[in-house]
């Protein structure tokens, strides 16, 4: 039955997106430029016209006659989303210097709400201390509190968020996750940024047995999967820090650097190849500049643009190997909350969704925190990406 | 209309997108071309050659619009015309030869599959036909192995023979029209003769009417019947071809035509006993195990300007990398002020490596494009004079005056928001900050326009005698050589054929190698080409007997 009504549904579409280019050649529009528009038209350009009308009476016929949960949530959360990006934007065009507002000027609305996330997550983590309403390993004795703090919906109006299977509060560890998962990721990425861009301009610059020894060795770390390679490892580093706690952290961010920097290290081996070449190499080369001045400021300038779009892509990587060994239980340790862990202790949650969402809220809220600030990363290095690969710099 | 034009533009304007708004780039242009007509469109970069040369297709590049004029193609109005029509137009009637052939093929394919994909897709010919058509083409434009050559891929065919691949391509469908845009600016003097006769050949058997875009007058003397000269999107003067060169009316065009006039009075002959700055003595040297040089000796004397001529791969570049240590010869010595240098730069001391500099041919790549002016200059000031600070700053403001740029306004810029002549500039003003007593200049004229060629050359011999400085000068450019140079030493396939000073150089006897070098470059006059094939054409047939 569905399979028909989708039958029907496309051929319709494909009908009316020919009728719909028909009838626009056919009237002679007041401006000359829709009828040169309409002249040249593909059919496909005329279809998805259409297809784009259908999709959004689609949405408004689930939102409003179906009300499904989580669709009404995900287009409400899209909405508030899309509209603080433009407000900050809006806000950003008119305060602050002539430069920042030229800034702000030439930003996408994506863009806008990938920084106004960024600096609310960097917020929530530096001043986690002020804001956090509890500890985050205080336990108090209602457990399993529903998100809302409606006590008719099984709620607790001191719990906003609700509480996990032990009683914590979890917009608490919500808070605290920022610091702790998002600080950790950051100083990961960082150190295997340094690690990597220096092993990649040094065998691009220099070639021959350094460029193999390096390679090869990159080669060998990438053949083995990943999050294996760094379960063992961490199996390892376990084993000798014991039970010092912060040395199991220390541990982790040197190995995830370690064997993330192999990403890095082709990228910029294969950036600085393609600048190496340049005549501004050899004229600093033949100037007798020393090989540290040739990689951080000849080289690195250069190759800024796709470093930082790989940094970006990179940061949400380790973030979520990050989450992912905290969720296989190795990661950041209890009782300091993280979004992995949190994600893992509430995930049987998630089987409720068909007849209760809002337990089945309880994972996403983590899930959702981290998706939130990967999406928003990404929106901002397409932007740099995009204003950088203009002329100007 | 009209009914003899073929081409038709009256009061052509086209504008392009810059910071989001509209600048006019061609104002009120009219241009008529008959059939069997070649007209030539000549200009420095940025007067809208090609702009125009496109919109006489009806196309126009992205970011640029037609607003306003009309343009007929025998009859059509390719301004309103719709899509359809113009994709049944261009590439069967109207026909497109790019500058860069190298650029211009797709490297995946052979070339003959590209040549025949225009005739199939307007259903003029099936793929077999024109093959063969591609071949008979090939043989006309005296190809080598015309049957076998289609078959290959662009990279393995060389770049005037690449260039004639793509005329042929054009002829694929008996265009009516074809726009060549700077067809030969990016070959050497001796292949770009063979494009040009196989060009005018081709045109002629055909009787196509053709817009031929250059900045070289020569050229444009060879090839087109009436002349059109532009400068910022606006016409100068038209007229033909022979007027045009005898009888110039506009001062502008005047001064294009008096850039070949500069010239430098050649320096007396050293006595032998002075030592020379820089020598080369017996300096052999290869690419991995490729030989590139073979037993190269010349010297350059203080104050001197030497300039080493050949065609591409002849080794000149090779033998400046030998000087400055960049490719450590396999034998022989590079001597600087009478005394061996070591092989590598990296052994070098530092002085030396200040004593000896370069500057490049394409300052696009020569300069760092994320540091500033003030960066790249200062860089060597301080590097080599240890200045810092103040002092520093004084210094590249000094050093910018030497090279006639205004430090206020240029000194925070980036090398993008320069022009081609201002970035080489900047090249030279970046040799001169270390205090050098000898420069390499590496073909840096070659990728300017004459006239701000001119420019720099004129800026390069003021320096020279002001600082008392040496030049090696690597160029292809016979006309550079004869502006600029004291000494010429001619290269071929990595050995020096011929050396002496420049006025006997160009005195005949030659060496052959150096008649054809200088008989090549095209001169200022209509019947250059004609009499210069005639003549090799003779000499072909005698040497066969």
């Amino acid at each position: 039955m569905i399979l028909v009504y989708l039958i029907i549904s496309i051929v319709g579409i494909f009908a009316l997106g020919w009728l719909f280019r028909w009838t626009g050649q056919k009237i002679s529009w007041p401006k000359e430029e829709w009828n040169i528009y309409f002249r040249d038209m593909s059919y496909l350009v005329g279809v998805g016209f259409i297809f784009g009308v259908a999709l959004i009476l689609f949405t408004l016929y689930v939102y409003f006659i179906l009300q499904i949960k989580f669709f009404v949530w995900g287009v409400q959360l899209l909405v508030i989303c899309g509209v603080s990006g433009y407000i900050f934007r809006f806000l950003g065009r008119r305060i602050g210097t002539e430069g920042s507002r030229k800034l702000f000027r030439s930003m996408p609305v994506t863009a806008a709400f990938g920084i106004l996330t960024v600096i609310l997550y960097a917020l929530l983590a530096v001043f986690a201390d002020f804001i956090a309403p509890y500890e985050q390993d205080e336990i108090f004795e209602v457990i399993n509190a529903l998100p809302g703090g409606n006590p008719d919906l099984g709620g607790d109006p001191r719990f906003l968020l609700g509480t996990d299977q032990l009683g914590r509060d979890l917009l608490t560890r919500l808070i605290y996750g920022a610091q702790n998962t998002v600080g950790i990721a950051f100083a990961t990425t960082v150190f295997s940024f340094l690690i990597g861009i220096t092993g990649g301009f040094l065998a691009a610059t220099l070639g021959g047995w350094v460029d193999q020894v390096l390679s090869r060795a990159v080669d060998a770390l990438m053949a083995i999967p990943q999050l294996i390679f760094a379960l063992l490892l961490m199996t390892i580093a376990t084993a000798w820090a014991g039970s010092n706690k912060v040395m199991i952290m220390v541990y982790m961010v040197l190995i995830i650097a370690v064997l993330d920097s192999t990403r890095v290290y082709r990228l910029s081996r294969a950036v600085g190849l393609n600048i190496v070449v340049m005549d501004f190499i050899e004229a600093a080369k033949v100037r007798g500049e020393t090989l540290r001045y040739l990689l951080f400021r000849e080289i690195l300038p250069n190759a800024m643009a796709p470093l930082l779009a790989e940094f970006g892509l990179r940061f949400c990587f380790v973030f979520l190997t990050i989450s992912a060994l905290s969720f296989l239980g190795i990661g950041i340790q209890p009782p300091l909350a993280d979004w992995g862990t949190m994600v893992r202790d509430l995930a049987q949650f998630i089987n409720f969704a068909a007849f209760s969402p809002l337990t089945a809220t309880l994972p996403l809220l983590a899930a959702g925190a981290i998706a939130l600030l990967t999406v928003a990363v990404n929106f901002i290095v397409d932007w740099v990406l995009h204003k950088s690969s203009g002329l100007k710099s | 209309m009209d009914d003899q034009n073929l081409v038709l533009v009256k009061n052509l304007k086209i504008e392009g997108l810059a910071d989001e708004k509209w600048i006019p780039i061609v104002n009120g242009i009219d241009l008529h071309l008959k059939k069997g007509e070649v007209l030539g469109l000549i200009g420095e970069s940025g007067a809208g050659k090609s702009t125009i040369g496109l919109a006489a297709m009806g196309f126009t590049r992205e970011g640029c619009r037609i607003s306003g004029g009309e343009i007929y193609f025998d009859g059509i109005d390719l301004v309103n015309a719709d899509a359809k029509t113009k994709r049944s137009l261009l590439g069967k009637r109207i026909a497109y030869v790019a500058q860069s052939a190298a650029a211009g093929f797709n490297p995946a394919h052979r070339i003959i599959d590209q040549h025949t994909e225009g005739p199939v897709q307007h259903r003029v010919m099936s793929v077999q036909e024109s093959r063969n058509d591609a071949i008979e083409l090939y043989r006309k434009l005296q190809l080598p192995s015309p049957k076998e050559i289609g078959f290959r891929y662009p990279h393995q065919v060389s770049g005037g023979q690449l260039q004639r691949a793509m005329t042929a391509m054009a002829m694929s469908c008996r265009p009516d029209m074809i726009v060549f845009d700077e067809p030969t600016t990016a070959l050497d003097v001796t292949t770009q003769i063979e494009v040009l006769s196989a060009i005018r050949d081709i045109v002629e058997q055909f009787d196509t009417a053709a817009i031929y875009i250059t900045h070289d007058l020569a050229v444009v003397a060879q090839m087109a019947d009436r002349v059109k000269v532009l400068l910022k999107g606006d016409q100068i003067e038209e007229a033909d071809t022979v007027t045009m060169l005898s009888d110039p009316q506009e001062e502008y065009t005047k001064s294009l035509w008096a850039v070949r006039t500069f010239k430098r009075p050649t320096k007396p002959m050293v006595s032998s006993t002075t030592t020379p700055i820089v020598s080369l003595k017996g300096v052999n040297a290869s690419y991995g195990k490729t030989p590139v040089l073979e037993n190269v000796n010349f010297n350059i004397h203080p104050g001197r300007t030497v300039a080493v001529v050949g065609e591409s791969g002849s080794g000149k570049s090779t033998a400046a990398r030998c000087i400055v240590g960049l490719l450590p010869p396999t034998a022989g010595d590079v001597l600087f002020n009478g005394i061996p240098l070591p092989a590598h730069y990296k052994k070098r001391t530092k002085q030396d490596l200040q004593k000896i500099q370069m500057i490049y041919q394409m300052a696009d790549t020569a300069l760092n494009p994320r540091k500033t002016i003030f960066e790249i200059i200062g860089r060597p000031v301080e590097f080599f004079l240890g200045l810092r600070g103040k002092e520093k700053r004084r210094r590249v403001e000094e050093l910018m005056e030497q090279i006639e740029m205004d430090p206020m306004t240029y000194i925070d810029r980036l090398p993008s928001e320069l022009s081609g002549g201002q970035k080489q500039r900047i090249g030279i003003a970046r040799a001169l900050a270390s205090e050098p007593s000898f420069i390499i200049c590496d073909e840096v004229t070659s990728a300017l326009d004459q006239l701000v060629a001119e420019g720099i050359l004129k800026l390069l011999a003021n320096l020279q005698d002001s600082f008392n400085l040496s030049y090696m000068f690597i160029t292809h450019d016979l006309a550079t050589v004869r502006a600029i140079a004291d000494e010429v030493v001619v290269m071929k396939n990595g050995e020096v054929i011929e050396q002496g000073l420049k006025d006997d150089m160009f005195q005949p006897p030659h060496h052959p190698y150096t008649e054809l070098l200088l008989s090549s470059v095209p001169e200022m006059d209509t019947t250059w080409l004609d009499t210069l094939l005639e003549s090799r054409q003779v000499d072909k047939t005698v040497q066969n007997h």
